[in-house]
């Protein structure tokens, strides 16, 4: 293995105020009180950020209410020229942006810079072009938004998740009022500064930081038409609840626990690599992480040999270093609930392994760790980690693999490794999975919708199908 | 429809007598069984069916309207033929039951309840739940059969409904309503093998992949349904057109059951479709926490309240819920892509491409 000289991505380019207020309808403004952002990766607080009480999302709901009636009456091609501006503009200031989530996440800026910012910039253009073709996208002839969208966000993707529900609204003729996640809510204050690059009209699109109570207040709000909501199955259920009786149009992306499943023909080497991709891509805060292996039996030998290899090989430290694989874990609350977890697959009598690494000494962070010998009644073969931990088992046929794939009450992702056309398909119309990945893993694109079954929620983000979550 | 060109020839009576008469020797005893109870039962119903029947064949309706009309020169006709026959012999009288697993079990709380002078079996908790064990094991083979072949077993449905229609108007239904639900089978059968082509497709994604979108079933659905012939069949046929197995609560139990039969002989695999008769407020609730059932259809809610309280609990699952829509649903209408795509997922395949 070469040694690798550090390669630190300059972070002059971004400059982080001390302090952040809301932003409502157009401008800045202060909240009930206060609260810190720190990089996941040095403990160091980056910036005071405003936290939203009730009375300013009351303010922002109400802003954006005023915004809606000339935002929703304006032609569908202007909207798609503000939507253009915005695309074009993030990509102008793409490094910016990537290095700032790099600093607020933890993730590595390999992936900020080549995943996350070309995917926010490709799903603004993607939804501005839909913006005067609404009518022929197959909801009916004359579409209509909804009003003001409520949406909530997680800490894993944040400016991703913002374009994913900020872009597909917006084209509809939707306002919003959005709240970032407590732990990561630099970027989207960043994407307010956009949006007034961009001369969006004040009230259009406002941001509201804060904690799980902000959240609750805003998909709470009388005022609010539309729920969308990207985070934990827990929170998903009480948001369900909450909108019940209201006729609040609702979709929730939540949790996953998904199958990666290899057979005795995959190509073992891009199988390990499809294996770490799924698992330790973004530290495995991935809601659709291939967070279970499923190894068929005559090569899990070989394949776990391989994998252990290649995990060898995985450099995690600073997530500026533009050789870094595994960035910082997001939180400190994040850490301590990965380390629980897999201290109770230890406790329950799975194997644990992990490669040498050597971690930083500040900052939050978890070596990448497989458990083998694991079966389907352990927590950590049914529990989401949300974190670099990889639960391995093992099956003989493919009805079994499915039927182990399908023993979840999620339903988000899976993957399917095998050189054989036609078992591919087969075991994809079995998995009761909303993405399926064959013989690759963790793609994403703005065209194509992701969602999940079951208990991974409901309604479908990207492609044609994110439209229908914002028209009536 | 060779009835209708039977009717329309010359000597229009002698015809349609003709017709009649053959059509109820093939028919058989079940024909004239469901006809004689109707009379003995209900006469307000069956003289309000006489009544409307006049009405149409003196708008000279055509098409299905006729079959009515034909019954009812019969009924006419034979009128004192039946009232000897009524004299002499004693009507054999339906049991209506619940329909689970393709089978007509009684409750299995042994109740029933009193409607419109039948004793109606008053599905239990366990009722419900033994309906979704049959629904669970019947769906994954309804779903994985070829969507050609579902669009013939709901076309099956219609025409079954077609030849049963005197029973349906016997029970209450008009002519007009039993004519709009066989249409809505119809409507229905067809889009088993377009829907996938309407609601999915490719995605031009941005790097070397195949990656295709199509719906599938979402598993079971809990169903609370409307009163009307018509409004049931609205929520029933988008419900399994698609691949889905249902459990529903039907409020009005002649006319779900006499469905029932229908279904039982329409090729409709036993399991796929589970008709619970009795109170929705008391079964319901059981059905919307239920964790093996997938999706709730509220359209027959009458109640907000109850509703509100259902949406609630079937959150803890994070089952698909259909709300009852406000203002109520205008059944005759195009029912519109909706009543299908609320009840399918989207399942997304990626694949690379290359040598």
């Amino acid at each position: 293995m070469f040694d690798y000289a550090p390669a630190p991505e300059s972070r002059a380019i971004v400059d982080i105020a001390p302090a952040y207020g809301l932003f409502i309808d157009g401008a800045f403004a202060e909240g009930k009180g206060t609260f810190k952002t720190v990089n996941p990766a040095t403990e160091e607080v980056l910036s005071e950020v405003a936290l939203g009480g009730p009375e300013d999302v009351d303010r922002a709901v109400a802003a954006a209410r005023r915004a809606f009636r000339d935002w929703s009456a304006l032609p569908g091609s202007e909207r798609a020229k503000y939507l253009f501006r915005i695309a074009r503009i993030i990509q102008e200031r793409s490094r910016e942006l990537a290095v700032l989530e790099s600093l607020d996440n933890g993730k590595p800026i390999k992936e900020s810079r080549d995943v996350d910012l070309p995917l926010v910039a490709a799903h603004f253009f993607y939804y501005a072009g839909w913006a005067d073709k609404l009518q022929y996208a197959g909801f009916g002839p004359d579409p209509r938004p909804l009003g003001v969208a409520g949406q909530v966000i997680p800490w894993n993707f944040p400016l991703l998740m913002l374009a994913w529900k900020i872009a597909p609204a917006l084209a509809t003729g939707n306002t919003v009022v959005l709240k970032p996640a407590e732990t990561t809510p630099l970027s989207a204050l960043f994407f307010a500064d956009v949006c007034r690059q961009a001369d969006l009209p004040p009230g259009v699109v406002n941001i509201v930081t804060g904690a799980g109570d902000t959240g609750r207040y805003l998909v709470e709000h009388p005022d609010v038409n539309k729920v969308a909501f990207t985070g934990s199955t827990e929170v998903g259920r009480q948001i369900a609840r909450s909108v019940a009786g209201t006729g609040k149009k609702v979709t929730l992306e939540l949790g996953g626990k998904a199958a990666n499943i290899v057979f005795d023909d995959a190509p073992i080497d891009q199988a390990v690599e499809g294996i770490v991709n799924g698992i330790f891509f973004n530290q495995g805060h991935v809601c659709c992480a291939g967070s279970r292996l499923l190894v068929q039996e005559s090569i899990a030998e070989e394949l776990l040999a391989s994998l252990k290899r290649r995990m060898a090989t995985l450099r995690v430290g600073d997530p500026l270093d533009k050789n870094t694989d595994i960035g910082a874990i997001n939180s400190a609350a994040q850490l301590a609930r990965i380390t629980e977890l897999s201290e109770i697959g230890a406790g329950e009598g799975a194997e644990r392994w992990s490669p040498p690494c050597e971690l930083p000494d500040r900052g939050f962070w978890f070596a990448p760790t497989i458990f083998t010998g694991v079966t389907q009644a352990h927590r950590i073969a049914r529990e989401e980690i949300f974190g670099p931990v990889l639960s391995v088992l093992t099956f003989r046929t493919p009805d079994e693999a499915v039927e182990k794939a399908n023993n979840t009450p999620y339903g988000l992702s899976a993957g399917i490794w095998t050189e054989k056309g036609s078992r591919i398909l087969a075991m994809a119309d079995r998995l009761r999975a909303g993405v399926v990945w064959a013989n690759t893993f963790n793609k994403f694109d703005p065209t194509s919708p992701f969602g999940g079954y079951k208990e991974s929620g409901y309604g479908r983000e990207g492609g044609r199908h994110g439209l229908e979550a914002y028209l009536a | 429809m060779p009835k209708s060109t039977k009717s329309g020839a010359a000597p229009a009576k002698a015809a349609r007598a003709e017709a009649t008469g053959s059509a109820k020797s093939a028919r058989g005893p079940a024909q004239s069984g469901a006809a004689q109870s109707g009379a003995i039962q209900s006469g307000a119903i069956q003289s309000g069916a006489i009544q409307s029947g006049d009405g149409q064949s003196g708008s000279g309706q055509s098409g299905s309207g006729q079959s009515g009309s034909a019954q009812t020169t019969a009924g006419s006709s034979e009128r004192s033929a039946v009232a000897v026959a009524e004299r002499t012999r004693l009507a054999v009288r339906k049991t209506y039951k619940l329909y689970i697993g393709g089978k007509f079990p009684r409750s299995e709380s042994g109740r029933t309840y009193l409607v419109d002078g039948d004793n109606a079996a008053l599905a239990s908790r366990k009722d419900a739940r033994d309906a979704v064990v049959a629904a669970r094991a019947a769906q994954p083979k309804w779903a994985g059969a070829t969507a050609y072949n579902r669009g013939q077993v709901l076309y099956r449905i219609a025409e079954m409904i077609e030849a049963r229609r005197a029973e349906f108007v016997a029970l209450g239904v008009s002519a007009a309503e039993v004519d709009a639900a066989i249409d809505r089978w119809v409507w229905y059968a067809g889009w088993s093998d377009k829907i996938a082509q309407v609601a999915g497709g490719a995605n031009p994604v941005a790097g070397p992949f195949f990656n295709i979108s199509a719906p599938e079933p979402t598993g079971v659905v809990g169903v609370i349904a409307p009163q009307s012939l018509l409004g049931l069949v609205s929520v029933l046929a988008p419900a399994v057109v698609t691949g889905n197995a249902v459990v529903v609560v039907a409020a009005n139990p002649q006319v779900a059951i006499t469905l029932a039969e229908v279904l039982a002989t329409s090729d409709v695999p036993g399991g796929v479709v589970n008709l619970l008769t009795g109170r929705a407020a008391e079964i319901a609730p059981w059905l919307a926490s239920h964790a093996d059932v997938n999706a709730l259809d509220l359209t027959g809610v009458d109640d907000p309240q109850l509703a509100t309280e259902l949406e609630r609990s079937a959150a803890g699952t994070l089952k698909r819920v259909l709300r009852p829509p406000a203002g109520g649903v205008d059944f005759t209408a195009d029912p519109g892509l909706h009543p299908m795509t609320a009840l399918l997922e989207t399942k997304t395949v990626w694949h690379p491409k290359g040598f």
